[in-house]
């Protein structure tokens, strides 16, 4: 909501001796932030008012003119003008050498075809107007000043930019602020003074009553709380005086014409957006405010053909649909200059109603705007009123008499209690019940006793604290003494979120960096992960409005989310990357509303000749640092996002917790990456189910380990998993660890076989092992290990 | 005797002085201490001294096996340290070679910041908890007092999964807000951080997925005064002492009084202004929004069965991503979601 601090300096309250700067802070910490504000004079500097003295004809050209204009200084200034409109005695805006016109236009002197010229003669566009703010000016040569001035006037105060225009944020809890009067109403009490009120006066005609012409019809009354309507006859359409028009383009509002002018000052002035109709084009002399039928076409004022269906309000004769109510007019009841009876609506529409339809047919205006925050249904009567004053004081029409004012909804009158005790409790202050009552009437808001009885155009003061907020920005928030409570609570993470933040401390400590990415995927991940066609986890819960398809289905998995970032940095040729995000998926459960929302750690990496045992090595470190019990990796070929021979499904306790390994070449591919991509996947929801007791003392071992090495031959097809296995299972109670520390394969090795060396400690708690021990221990392994696996000692 | 004695001392000297190396320092032990060495062979000559001369003989003799002695072991070490200056001089390194490379990852900038705040937030005695952001529209509008055909509900703003706008991706943290109520008796205190959605199209301030942290205190007698002191301290921990703050009224269907809280802009100091130019920090406002906060109010403590008459409280939320941004001076959204590795190592 722009405002110009000159209206309501001259109409409702001076505050012509605040400061600009001053002004905007104190409105901004009362509650109606300014967004931005600016001098209208700013961009227009060195510009006067200069007299024509002389004007000859250019010794160069046969368009030009060469004037000497007086400025009110010593010497006439001589300027070049290729206009033709200028005659001696005009009096004409001068840009003088040096001076800045609107878009940073720089003026300097220079030479014209040879002749000097000391600056620029400015029509209506060099300064930034138009037609529509000096109506006697012609658009293509120079403005022609009849504006009482004196020779080297500033033009900013000719033309009314003598002022500073300032822009709020309103809140959508306080509709009465969209307009002159509420923010009026806000700067007084932002600075203790009141404001003059101006009760609107019609005097009324002789042409007869609006009874005898007009007919309101409101069927659709639900969505119409109030319909007031008043004529206007013998019009005479023209252009608004000089102040009305610079109020107006101020608020950045196109003077048209005297009646358009009006609706739209009544507008900026009450907040209630109003229409004229053009009565010769109302059918029958009849308004009928209706749902729209399907199908029903109107054409707006902007001359687009806008398609309505039921649900849309229009303002219609007995026939057609003349307007879309509370948005736009229609084109074929539009004001012209030959209209001569005029039909003035105010009126109040569900605000929820306008806004859906103006989102509906994509046109939200300055009325739907205003009309989407619920307004004052109190306000139509005096808007309308105001509307008929400004013609009587135009001079542009005859008023008739009578009203029409059709009610369906009004709020009853609302009281409530004023308990000073209770807003201070609420606020931490110390106000007084006398200066409680002192704000609130500056907001003009009655206070009787203990009663407060809240105005019309405050919807948003329902109870205590709306009052409490009220007296507490009056006194000021930043007042308030600032205090610090107790309470008995004890902070602290969940479980969950301390084993998240220590596996973030491992990752990082071997090297990944933290990645975030969205939750929203495209449903194209699951192709390019080769996911199977009946894969569950293509089941996605799917954004029915989604900003496009990249980003309209929750994902279920979170690899392609690493995979698409790994792709991102191969791209921008980063040689290598290590990265790990905690992802959440959104996995749909039959029969509930909502999804569960697991936690998935993953961990990808490329680059620097990172292979399976490193990143394997990396996930066991992860797992040791988060005391998990012993996971155990089994060799899967069947997960098609990975390759085949290098794919371990990682069990913990006998629950899958999640996958490694090299990612699938194709999938790589579909990635658009030409490298070995390793990655884990972890579900970090299940960790927390296969964390290890914490740790207690155990007794440090009094009697030496012994150490065995066992160096086996056995074929390619046994895993070290399945001998480490059968060397537990045959070991027995002595045996502390077995420690693979050695695969050959070559000179000495027949082919299909290889040589696996493990490490065997053994020791007991109670004696030193004997070699016997040893023996006994390392024979019942190598039995075992021919008998189970066929191996060997090498 | 006593001639030979001395002449034994001098030459030992000379010798052992002249002696370069551990092995020439034993060859000379030998010959003069030894069982066959200089001095032991004049020794064996003290039996023909006559018994007045035969202790002062002694005597002499004592004294430079003594002095050689002396000599010896005072070489030793002179020679044992002269040999380790030389071991290590050729041991020595060009300490300039960079050391292994040993790579540390980086926390995301967004969650080193959000840490931070967190905890600073369970040192105060707030509980951190996490909710779904999937989420019912109970949760994230009814029950805060968002009514029906209020425009965040509107599907250009919010994105839904069902056709009653019934379940949706929630647009604010301050559905943790009634989630934590209905779960917790008062007093309460918690932080919520978390990831919330809206249509948003990316760009270089919006993002359709961003963080919000929200707050929630609720206990008898909480004033508006303790959400200001709550407000500041947290601000000066995370900003510095310096940080000047203000608030403003402002409004949110779940809080009354409801208020923002701005920062005084770091770059300008409030001016506006830097070098005659609108400061580009806070778009020459002087000022920078950090955050919305409010009283809790009523009806949502209603709804959420906690009684409005005995309890109050109040709430706050912060935009993680422009908190982020500002500490970090981050000038691009993007690049937080982008997760370029030469980005996130700069953290």
């Amino acid at each position: 909501m722009k405002l110009n601090r000159k209206w309501i300096n001259e109409e409702f309250v001076d505050l012509s001796h605040v400061s600009d700067k001053e002004y905007v802070e104190k409105l901004t910490v009362f509650g109606q932030k300014v967004e931005t504000w600016e001098r209208m004079d700013s961009e227009i500097k060195n510009v006067v008012v200069g007299k024509v003295l002389d004007i000859v004809r250019h010794e160069n050209s046969d368009h030009m003119w060469v004037c000497q204009i007086d400025v009110g200084e010593e010497e006439p200034v001589q300027i070049v003008t290729g206009a033709q409109n200028v005659k001696v005695g005009d009096m004409v805006p001068v840009a003088k050498h040096n001076s800045w016109l609107p878009g940073g236009v720089h003026i300097t002197k220079g030479k014209l075809r040879g002749v000097k010229s000391n600056g620029m003669l400015c029509g209506l566009e060099e300064l930034g107007l138009t037609q529509g703010d000096f109506p006697y000016a012609i658009t293509d040569g120079i403005f022609i000043i009849e504006e009482p001035c004196n020779i080297g006037d500033d033009i900013n105060t000719v033309i009314g930019n003598d002022d500073t225009v300032v822009e709020f944020e309103i809140t959508n809890n306080r509709p009465d602020c969209y307009s002159i009067i509420g923010l009026a109403r806000e700067s007084a009490a932002a600075f203790g003074k009141t404001m003059r009120h101006h009760e609107p006066v019609v005097k009324g005609s002789e042409a007869g009553s609006i009874f005898e012409h007009l007919d309101v019809e409101v069927p659709a009354a639900e969505l119409c709380n109030r319909y007031s309507s008043r004529m206007v006859a013998n019009v005479k359409i023209g252009p608004s005086p000089k102040w009305l028009r610079q109020r107006l383009r101020a608020n950045g509002v196109r003077p048209i014409n005297n009646i358009v002018d009006i609706t739209n000052y009544v507008m900026l002035e009450y907040g209630q957006p109003m229409h004229a109709f053009d009565y010769r084009y109302v059918s029958s002399g009849k308004i009928v405010v209706r749902e729209a039928a399907e199908g029903e076409t109107l054409t707006t004022l902007d001359g687009n053909v806008r398609v309505l269906k039921p649900g849309m309000l229009v303002i219609a004769d007995e026939n057609k649909p003349i307007g879309l109510a509370g948005i736009m007019g229609g084109e074929n009841s539009e004001i012209l200059d030959d209209t001569t009876t005029v039909v003035f609506e105010s009126a109040n529409f569900n605000g929820t109603s306008i806004r859906q339809t103006a989102l509906a047919l994509g046109m939200r205006t300055e009325s739907s705007g205003k009309f989407e925050k619920n307004l004052d249904p109190m306000m139509t009567v005096p808007a309308v009123q105001r509307a008929c004053e400004l013609v009587e004081l135009l001079e542009c029409g005859d008023v008739l008499d009578g009203i029409i004012d059709i009610i369906n909804y009004v709020p009853a009158p609302k009281t409530l209690p004023l308990k000073p005790e209770k807003i201070n409790r609420l606020l931490g202050t110390d106000i007084s019940k006398e200066d409680m009552v002192k704000y609130l009437n500056l907001l003009e808001i009655e206070v009787e006793g203990d009663t407060i009885h809240v105005p019309s155009f405050r919807p948003d003061l329902n109870l205590m604290a709306d009052i409490a907020e009220e007296v507490g920005r009056s006194y000021g928030y930043n007042e308030i003494p600032t205090t610090a409570f107790k309470t008995s609570t004890q902070g602290g993470y969940s479980p969950e979120m301390v084993l998240e933040a220590k596996a973030g401390t491992l990752c990082r400590g071997l090297g990944y960096s933290e990645i975030i990415t969205y939750s929203f995927v495209s449903p194209t991940i699951f192709d390019q992960i080769r996911l199977p066609a009946n894969s569950p986890l293509r089941n996605t819960l799917k954004i029915q409005n989604p900003l496009g398809e990249d980003t309209s289905v929750m994902r279920t998995i979170a690899v392609p989310s690493m995979l698409d970032i790994l792709a991102r940095n191969y791209n921008y040729h980063n040689k290598a990357a290590k990265l790990y995000e905690m992802a959440k998926i959104y996995l749909p459960v039959e029969g509930q509303a909502l999804p569960e929302e697991p936690k998935m750690l993953v961990l990808g990496t490329y680059g620097n000749n990172v292979n399976f045992f490193s990143l394997k090595g990396e996930l066991e470190t992860v797992f040791a640092g988060l005391r998990l019990k012993k996971a155990s990796y089994t060799a899967v070929k069947d997960n098609p996002t990975y390759h085949p021979g290098r794919c371990a499904k990682v069990t913990i306790d006998g629950m899958d917790v999640g996958y490694l390994g090299q990612i699938h070449p194709l999938v790589a591919k579909n990635y658009g990456m030409d490298c070995e991509v390793y990655c884990a996947e972890i579900s970090f929801t299940k960790l927390l189910q296969v964390q290890l007791p914490a740790p207690t003392y155990v007794p440090l071992p009094k009697y030496p380990a012994v150490n065995r090495d066992l160096s086996l031959i056995c074929d390619e097809t046994v895993t070290v998993a399945s001998v480490e296995d059968v060397i537990a299972g045959a070991a027995g109670k002595l045996l502390r660890s077995v420690r693979l520390f050695d695969i050959y394969r070559g000179v000495g090795v027949p082919a299909g076989k290889k040589s696996l060396a493990f490490s065997l400690e053994l020791r007991a708690d109670d004696r030193t092992l004997t070699d016997a021990d040893s023996e006994g221990v390392v024979s019942k392994v190598l039995a075992a290990l021919q008998e189970k696996l066929g191996a060997s000692l090498r | 005797m006593k001639e030979q004695l001395e002449l034994i001392q001098k030459n030992a000297l000379a010798a052992l002085e002249a002696a370069e190396t551990p092995a020439a320092l034993e060859e000379l032990r030998v010959k003069l201490l030894g069982k066959k060495g200089e001095l032991t062979a004049v020794l064996k000559l003290m039996g023909k001294l006559s018994p007045e001369e035969r202790p002062v003989m002694g005597q002499m003799a004592n004294t430079v096996r003594a002095t050689i002695e002396a000599k010896l072991e005072e070489r030793k070490a002179a020679i044992n340290a002269a040999v380790l200056e030389a071991k290590l001089a050729a041991e020595s390194i060009d300490v300039t070679i960079p050391g292994d490379n040993v790579q540390l990852g980086h926390q995301h900038p967004m969650n080193m910041v959000l840490q931070e705040i967190k905890d600073i937030f369970v040192g105060m005695g707030y509980t951190v908890v996490d909710g779904p952001e999937v989420e019912l529209a109970s949760y994230n509008f009814t029950r805060l007092n968002i009514e029906e055909g209020h425009p965040s509900r509107d599907r250009s703003d919010t994105f839904y999964f069902d056709d009653n706008d019934e379940v949706l991706l929630r647009t604010q943290t301050s559905s943790m807000q009634i989630r934590f109520m209905e779960n917790n008796q008062p007093p309460l205190c918690m932080l919520a951080p978390g990831r919330v959605f809206r249509k948003d199209e990316a760009d270089a301030t919006h993002s359709p997925m961003f963080h919000q942290i929200e707050g929630l205190v609720v206990a008898e007698h909480i004033t508006m005064g303790d959400l200001k002191g709550a407000l500041i301290t947290i601000m000066n921990k995370i900003y510095g002492h310096d940080a000047q703050v203000r608030f403003r009224p402002h409004h949110f269907p779940f809080t009354e009084p409801s208020c923002e809280m701005d920062m005084q802009c770091h770059k300008c100091h409030g001016t506006g202004e830097v070098d005659g130019q609108v400061c580009s920090t806070c778009h020459g406002e002087g000022w920078i929004e950090l955050l919305g906060a409010g009283m809790v109010h009523p009806e949502v403590l209603r709804n959420c069965g906690i009684d409005p008459e005995k309890y109050s409280g109040f709430a706050f939320g912060i935009g993680l991503e422009r908190t982020a941004m500002g500490r970090l001076k981050i000038t691009d959204l993007r690049l937080i979601f982008d997760n370029d590795v030469r980005f996130l190592n700069q953290f």
